[in-house]
């Protein structure tokens, strides 16, 4: 039952409605007065002090991780408070930053609106996953960016790593325009954007010259 | 020879670390034990708290326990505490509560009942100032340490003519004047006068001001989010009452501020305390819905502006009345406002009123530019209304109203120590191709029109007298103490080139030691109004030197010969006697003890430099010293902006097409560092003048806006696709490395040329109010009223 389940799950897009939607089918109830006279909510989604945690495997960078997960988890908080994964960074916590950006089967996903519950059964890769795991070497976008010198406080950059990792996949040759749109889903609150699109089209390069 | 260190493009060390996750911001450290705690954040804009009923809470399984207001420190006066029970915005912190996971402490805090007895608030500072109006504090709307409490108002008259919309005459508790204002006016060939309404809008770095801390015994282990270092160390220890030496500061990484964690932030206060009640580590991770509140935020300005021309275009005179919205705890953001406007465009005569006025919205504090950004945005675009009206070039405006290098400035005639605003605007026009763009001004394509504009952004960029610290150990390696913070523009590295370069060092056997004060931080800056570069420059300038003197020193005690005859190079030093490695030397400066090993100190440094010292002394050779190589004026830089934008007259939207910025600001010691400096602080100007909007309900006093969609900084899709930046590149002649900060004029440069193009799209109309939006524009096109009742908060 739970394996039907999930797989339909799986199915649908990781849209914020498919997201919504997960929180309130795992039981946490939406409270809106919090929201609005206490303004301390968590996440912006509902606090439940009923919802008991379940053991999962988590196929994280390579590796089964087993982890006991609430029903309405967010990735971004298993990944940065129970496997230790502290890379994937937590600035809106409601997908409208991208520092949380992990990739997912290779597709770059919000972490922090995605329910850790949507993820078994598929890759998890985040920023600690992109060096080789036996050499240590870069990945060629991580070396693109120590080529160019990118990013200033850098606290949006594992984000913007992971979503260029991804763009270097679909658009192997982009224009600078191109690569713009397709990171346009960060945000770089140093506006230290034209260095990173310049890291994009090294990494772009460097993909394309493996 | 050792490598060219200084002008050349080399990746900070901590890069490795930032782009694989290594990299460890406050929220990232983990303790044995670790409890969450979460804020109870005030519904209301000023209210008391009556009464706190935590007993449904403090049952509920896995919640540990509250801390109240009645728990921190706190002053009187309009002073801030990490908590209160009196809260003067919506969002101020009441409570804490710690629990053993984030969810149950936030589920705790929704069982909390408190009973608030709501306040009279004020929102826009006009309010305040209306005969009769609210006042932020119940006790009024000024104080001063003397005299405490008292209500500031300006008079019926004063409104008339406001509401007229004309401008008025008000007394102001500050005011200066210089030369003879009135009888300039009379001379002029042109006066302007214009209202200018500028928003308060918030820092929002990416990294919200999450802290972590835990007690050993008297010590206090403290990761904190924050610009500096050695600085917020101290900060917190002073605002906890205890010994600085018992607090083991880490601030490896802050992911941004931009004046909002100038010494550490007011939060940071609260898992210190918080951890020492409950004997375990606290982690208080702030969201960005709670970042908007408790964030910081730049003051908005409510502005009249008189500005008188000669016929040849040079501003002659400059009557500014400013008005502050200061939040609850006020900020200094229109002294500086005053001071640059005067810089910019060298009236000779001009009169300066500002007011500044407490309101209940979220605190305000230095905001990249502070002031300066503010004036120059909204002051350029008049300059080239004025330049249309006399029939002058606009470039020429700017540059023939731009300090020369003898500028006196503000009530006390200021003098700087070097200025090349005119270098800048002439390598400007060049990569700009102003002549070229001035033929697309005005150019339709469908309903999007072209508009090209110009700003020139100075802000202070320096400071003096700090104190630089370095060892080299038997490993021969040159180890740099940094007590600056690294807060995103490598100064960490960069500051130390001047001194690697001076020991004839290669980078790669230089180690940057900073962000944890268990590892000995000298006294620094806080990194703050651009200061950094120059100070620390300077001051480790002055430890190598001192480090250079040692080396051979004991070159010459070991080898023989003179210690002149020494020169060092490479990580070795060589004279009459023969040839060491730094290493050997090290080794032979811990034998020697004395100034040489960090045993005796110099004694013209700074107090809290002296323990630092101390915990490293005999471990190598001990480059020491405070920054005496003086100087005469204050330290600016500048950058020129040029936009190109185009505004679609149907929708009101505008499009940032090409920007350039070329900057005054001394010796570059990292070029492509100093470029995204350039770009970063004017695509910040560009958002605080177009795209985020900061939006309060007056009649809740509670903002509309309060995460980062909502006040949306500029993304990939908002810059200019075209972006070029440039550096006169000229020393400062009275610093031994000739460098200058860079972080604040960027701010106001990007924001001015971006207002000076809209207006100029619009056919020379200056909108006069931020934040572009397209609403505001096409109320403008539409010749609806844009400034409604002078309230920089209702859109």
């Amino acid at each position: 039952m739970d394996q039907v389940e999930s797989e339909s799950v799986l199915e649908q897009k990781y849209s914020r409605r498919t997201f919504i939607k997960g929180v309130i089918a795992t039981g946490a109830t939406a409270s809106s007065a919090g929201y609005l006279f206490r303004g301390s909510p968590l996440l912006g989604a509902a606090t439940v002090q009923t919802a008991t945690e379940r053991l999962i495997t988590l196929n994280v960078n390579g590796q089964d991780r087993r982890v006991d997960v609430l029903p309405h988890e967010t990735l971004a908080m298993t990944l940065r408070y129970k496997l230790g994964l502290t890379g994937t960074k937590l600035g809106c916590d409601r997908a409208e930053c991208g520092a949380c950006t992990v990739l997912i089967d290779g597709v770059s996903q919000y972490g922090c609106s995605m329910l850790t519950h949507q993820v078994r059964g598929r890759a998890v890769k985040t920023i600690e996953g992109l060096e080789d795991a036996d050499t240590g070497e870069l990945s060629v976008v991580q070396q693109a960016v120590m080529e160019e010198g990118g990013f200033q406080c850098a606290f949006c950059a594992p984000g913007f790593i992971m979503a260029m990792t991804e763009m270097i996949e679909v658009n192997p040759n982009p224009t600078r325009e191109e690569a713009r749109h397709a990171l346009s889903g960060n945000l770089c609150r140093c506006a230290d954007y034209d260095k990173i699109l310049t890291c994009a089209m090294r990494a772009a390069e460097l993909a394309r010259s493996v | 020879m050792a490598e060219k260190l200084i002008g050349t493009d080399i990746a900070p060390p901590d890069l490795h670390a930032k782009i694989t996750g290594r990299a460890k911001y406050a929220e990232d450290f983990r303790a044995p034990g670790m409890v969450f705690a979460k804020l109870l954040l005030s519904p209301m804009p000023h209210a008391r708290v009556r009464n706190v009923d935590a007993s449904r809470a403090l049952a509920m399984d896995g919640v540990i326990d509250i801390l109240r207001a009645s728990e921190v420190p706190s002053r009187e006066g309009p002073r801030e505490a990490c908590l209160t029970d009196n809260p003067r915005y919506e969002g101020e912190p009441i409570l804490a509560v710690a629990a053993v996971d984030e969810e149950t402490a936030a589920a705790a805090i929704e069982a909390i009942e408190i009973d608030f007895e709501p306040l009279p608030f004020v929102v826009d500072p006009l309010d305040s100032l209306r005969p009769g109006g609210p006042n932020a504090y119940v006790d009024g709307n000024q104080f001063s340490g003397q005299d405490g409490w008292s209500a500031f108002k300006w008079t019926d008259a004063d409104f008339a003519t406001i509401d007229a919309g004309g401008m008025p005459d008000p007394a102001c508790p500050v005011e200066w004047t210089k030369g003879d204002p009135e009888a300039a006016f009379a001379e002029s060939a042109l006066v302007l006068e214009e209202t200018i309404v500028h928003q308060s809008l918030t820092h929002h770095p990416m990294e919200p001001r999450s802290n972590m801390c835990y007690w050993e015994g008297e010590t206090l282990n403290a990761f904190v989010s924050t610009q500096s270092s050695q600085q917020s160390k101290f900060a917190l220890a002073g605002a906890l009452q205890i010994d600085p030496e018992n607090v083991n500061f880490v601030s490896e990484y802050c992911g941004g501020g931009f004046g909002s964690k100038i010494a550490g932030t007011t939060v940071m206060q609260i898992p210190a305390l918080f951890s020492r009640k409950i004997n375990r580590p606290v982690m208080l991770r702030i969201t960005r819905y709670e970042e908007n509140y408790v964030g910081r935020a730049r003051p908005g300005f409510q502005t009249w502006l008189k500005m008188g021309f000669l016929e040849n275009g040079k501003c002659n005179a400059i009557d500014l009345i400013i008005v502050q919205e200061s939040g609850p705890y006020g900020a200094g953001d229109f002294n500086t406002a005053g001071m640059v406007a005067d810089l910019t465009y060298t009236p000779q005569n001009m009169r300066f009123r500002a007011v500044s006025m407490y309101t209940n919205t979220p605190p305000k504090a230095a905001q990249r530019g502070p002031g300066g950004a503010q004036i120059i945005s909204m002051m350029e675009p008049i300059l080239e209304k004025a330049g249309r009206e006399l029939g002058i070039d606009r470039f020429e405006m700017h540059r023939l109203n731009a300090p020369g290098p003898d500028v006196e400035f503000g009530p006390r005639n200021a003098t700087l120590t070097s200025v090349h605003a005119i270098e800048a605007l002439d390598q400007g026009r060049e990569m700009f191709d102003w002549d070229a763009k001035l033929a697309m001004s005005g150019q339709r394509n469908g309903s999007k029109v072209t508009g090209i504009g110009i700003g020139l952004s100075p802000y202070t960029a320096g400071s003096r007298g700090r104190d630089g610290m370095m060892v080299i150990r038997p490993d021969g390696r040159l180890y740099v103490h940094q007590g600056i913070g690294n807060l995103g523009t490598h100064s960490i590295a960069d500051t130390a080139r001047p001194a690697a370069e001076l020991l004839g060092y290669d980078w790669e056997d230089v180690e940057i030691v900073w962000g944890n004060s268990t590892r000995g931080h000298p006294r620094s800056t806080v990194q703050a109004g651009s200061q950094t570069t120059t100070a620390h420059t300077r001051a480790n300038h002055a430890a190598a030197t001192d480090a250079l003197r040692k080396i051979r020193a004991v070159a010459a005690a070991t080898m023989g010969g003179s210690p002149s005859s020494y020169r060092v190079d490479s990580g070795r030093v060589t004279g009459p006697g023969g040839t060491m490695s730094l290493g050997r030397i090290a080794e032979r400066a811990i034998a020697m003890g004395g100034e040489y090993s960090g045993e005796v100190l110099p004694e013209d440094i700074h107090a809290q430099t002296v323990p630092a010292a101390q915990m490293l002394a005999g471990e190598g050779l001990m480059g020491i010293a405070r920054d005496n190589y003086g100087g005469e004026g204050n330290i600016y830089s500048w950058v020129a902006g040029f936009a190109m934008v185009e505004l679609d007259e149907e929708t009101g939207v505008v499009e940032l097409k090409e920007y350039v910025g070329v900057t005054d600001c001394g010796t570059v010691i990292h070029p492509r560092s100093l470029g995204a400096q350039v770009f970063g602080g004017s695509i910040q100007g560009m958002g605080m003048a177009m795209t985020q909007r900061w939006v309060f309900d007056p009649q809740w006093g509670v903002p509309f806006a309060n995460r980062l969609y909502t006040a949306r900084p500029p993304g990939f899709l908002d810059i200019p696709s075209d972006l070029k930046w440039g550096a006169v590149n000229i020393p400062d002649p009275q610093d031994p490395v000739g460098a200058k900060g860079i972080g604040e004029p960027p701010v106001g440069a990007g924001a001015a040329a971006l207002t000076c193009a809209v207006a100029d799209a619009l056919g020379g109309r200056c909108v006069c109010r931020t934040p572009l939006t397209p609403d505001i524009i096409l109320a403008e096109i539409e010749g609806r009223p844009i400034h409604g009742r002078l309230d920089q908060h209702v859109g």
